[in-house]
């Protein structure tokens, strides 16, 4: 009833191609942007930005981009925690170079070195396929981490070997840095991600959406039917790195306000992988919902045996949380192996039809 | 030029001006080389007889090794707690087969490969719960493994060799031999190599998928008691082991995947290379710890010449 598509005709070719043809998507959408712009900011408290909105944003952003080379396009990359920190390095000497550069800026333009990076070692790609591949990019996970260790011009020689974020404002509000309110940074982070998955919503269902879908299928056929396996894999990696970079960069600017290397290691890469297997290869809702689920998961088992009254000590809720988190991979890959998307797409196609079984 | 020389010329000139320090150098390197290739062989097992990605080979080796500790620090005798040891990666094979892989038969590759880092996980957490996360001592002297070393003095130098790598590159050359005997000769071993080949025409001359899968992870298990042993006697026990796993997978690109003989040659040889890489140009040039990053990279141009690593089955597509 409250989701029937029955009635609405489509009398343009204008109308057929709208980004929510179905009318009840559009306002559905339009619900949760206000519950995210309005409602949310009103009603959250500093540990909910802090621990779960912001969070839960900014890996929906580094998924969406992994998901775009993995979902999208078929080329499985286990570098993704690199790619993050190329993104969150380049804004870092940005910053410091150009101090009066405006921040949005900065990260815009952080974009391009990751997205640059990511090309190059995507390259390989037009030779090595599957498996080969995946650990072709952990080549790129290992050696960038190193050089951010390393190579002590990117954190400015600084003695911990880790990066600061600066105070910085915008137009007058503090944005980042250790002085920032949390809604600020929300809206922020907000504003960024709404664009991006604008942007990406567009990209997946156009031409090259359409070309990226053909080489996962099959990349041979795909070849045959006239499509530059080369522009089209790279395009590939170009736009998930940049993606990628941009997650990167306003993770450490607008959330953990500090980074060491090696909070740039394969754990962030395995962490972003899961979020978009759970939530689904080749959607920009799962990335969403996988995000929300990894991330809420380990705020609610540390807070869940507290509320049982069973005393825990914290490092046994650690334990406990990795062993929780393997179980659950497997248990959804198990019960739904096309993520949680599926689960959405199955519960509208029922809402359709409903309350009829057919 | 001063850079030309520091990369080309004065690295073998150091190498041949202190023989005995290459020498010790090339040992170390085959050593760990050994346990490179016994991991990356847990790997090739598996993925020859189910097409799995297994990530979990190296935690199994983290876990092997903290079982046997474990047990013998509860009290068991070390000539119990290795059979005990075997008996519980045998419980940990069929239970993997019974709730994880048999649920996800015929689904994509890389959902089995995810689910073997759900696995990893799962293992790291519950071998924290039961064992601790601290750093622990391997049996070594318990289990008969001597700990001395010989000392010789070649080209009026000085090596040093541990009679325990010595036990360890014995041992697994033992191992090795026992395990392609099996996978050649016992009718076991037939049917695995089979299912490798066709899963389908498998089955349907009989051969039963899940008691393979049950005896393939079983020896991929024991393959990873073994290198916990030997990796745990010169390093300890804890769960910082779990970064050699990753070393294990520049072994198989560079081996290729299905490949036995791959494993044990892309073992040996980036065991070797690193270390040759790391004392002569990455300390001296590089800042040192290069080992982290030089496998990947090495395999990683190989492959660009091979795609399907040395010893690998050629790639054929059909569309």
């Amino acid at each position: 009833m409250l989701y029937r598509t029955a009635g609405q005709f489509k009398t343009t070719y204008e109308a057929d191609h709208a980004l929510f043809p179905v009318r009840q998507d559009a306002i559905l959408l339009g619900i949760i942007l206000v519950v995210a712009w309005v409602v949310l900011p009103l009603t959250a408290n500093e540990f909910a930005f802090k621990a779960l909105l912001v969070p839960v944003l900014i890996y929906t952003l580094a998924a969406l981009g992994l998901n775009i080379l993995t979902g999208y396009a078929g080329q499985l990359s286990l570098g993704t925690g690199a790619f993050m920190g190329v993104g969150a390095y380049a804004c870092y000497k940005i910053i410091t170079i150009f101090p009066e550069v405006n921040l949005l800026v900065a990260i815009a333009m952080s974009g391009f070195f990751s997205a640059a990076v990511g090309v190059a070692f995507g390259v390989p790609s037009l030779r090595i396929k599957g498996f080969y591949l995946a650990i072709a990019t952990l080549a790129a996970q290992f050696f960038l981490v190193w050089l951010f260790e390393k190579w002590a011009w990117l954190y400015n020689y600084s003695a911990s070997g880790a990066i600061q974020v600066p105070t910085i404002e915008m137009f007058g509000v503090v944005v980042a840095g250790p002085n920032a309110k949390a809604i600020t940074q929300y809206y922020f982070v907000l504003a960024v991600v709404t664009v991006v998955t604008m942007l990406a919503i567009n990209i997946t269902r156009g031409r090259i959406g359409r070309i990226w879908k053909s080489v996962r299928d099959m990349d041979i056929a795909a070849e045959l039917v006239g499509i530059n396996l080369m522009k089209a894999k790279l395009s590939a990696f170009f736009v998930s790195s940049y993606i990628v970079g941009i997650a990167g960069a306003l993770f450490v600017f607008l959330w953990r306000g500090a980074a060491e290397p090696n909070l740039f290691d394969i754990p962030l890469s395995f962490r972003v992988l899961f979020i978009v297997i759970i939530g689904g290869l080749g959607s920009i809702l799962g990335n969403y919902l996988g995000a929300m689920l990894i991330v809420a998961l380990p705020v609610v088992l540390s807070y869940l045996p507290g509320a049982l009254g069973i005393p825990v000590s914290s490092s046994m809720v650690e334990h406990l949380n990795t062993m929780v988190v393997g179980a659950l991979i497997i248990f959804f890959l198990i019960v739904e192996p096309h993520g949680l998307a599926r689960f959405w797409a199955v519960l509208r196609e029922k809402l359709i039809i409903w309350p009829f079984p057919h | 030029m001063d850079f030309l020389n520091s990369i080309l010329i004065k690295p073998f000139a150091d190498m041949f001006g202190a023989p005995d320090f290459l020498m010790q150098v090339l040992w170390e390197g085959l050593v760990s080389g050994v346990l490179y290739a016994l991991i990356a062989l847990g790997f090739v097992l598996i993925y020859k007889s189910s097409r799995i990605f297994n990530f979990a080979q190296g935690i199994m080796v983290v876990f092997a090794a903290l079982t046997l500790v474990g047990l013998h620090e509860k009290g068991v005798p070390a000539w119990l707690a290795l059979p005990l040891t075997l008996g519980v990666m045998y419980l940990l094979a069929m239970s993997i087969e019974r709730v994880v892989l048999r649920p996800l038969v015929n689904q994509p590759d890389i959902i089995l490969f995810m689910a073997t880092i759900g696995i990893t996980l799962f293992l790291i957490g519950f071998g924290e719960i039961i064992f601790g996360g601290e750093n622990k001592v391997m049996i070594t002297e318990q289990l008969g493994i001597p700990t001395g070393s010989w000392e010789f003095e070649p080209f009026g130098g000085f090596l040093s060799i541990e009679q325990r790598d010595v036990t360890a590159v014995v041992g697994a050359v033992l191992l090795v031999a026992a395990l392609l005997l099996f996978l050649n000769k016992s009718k076991m071993g037939r049917a695995i190599r089979a299912l490798g080949d066709d899963h389908q025409a498998a089955l349907s001359v009989g051969i039963s998928l899940s008691t393979i899968w049950v005896v393939v992870w079983f020896i991929a298990g024991v393959i990873a008691l073994a290198t916990g042993i030997v990796w745990g006697s010169r390093a300890g026990v804890s769960f910082a082991l779990e970064v050699i796993a990753y070393k294990a997978l520049p072994v198989l690109m560079l081996g290729g995947l299905e490949s036995v003989l791959g494993a044990i040659v892309g073992g040996l040889a980036i065991g070797i290379l690193e270390k040759l890489f790391e004392i002569y140009w990455g300390q001296p040039i590089l800042g040192g710890n290069t080992e982290t990053w030089f496998a990947f990279v090495l395999a990683l141009i190989v492959l660009l010449f091979r795609p399907q690593g040395l010893f690998g089955e050629r790639i054929i597509e059909r569309v």
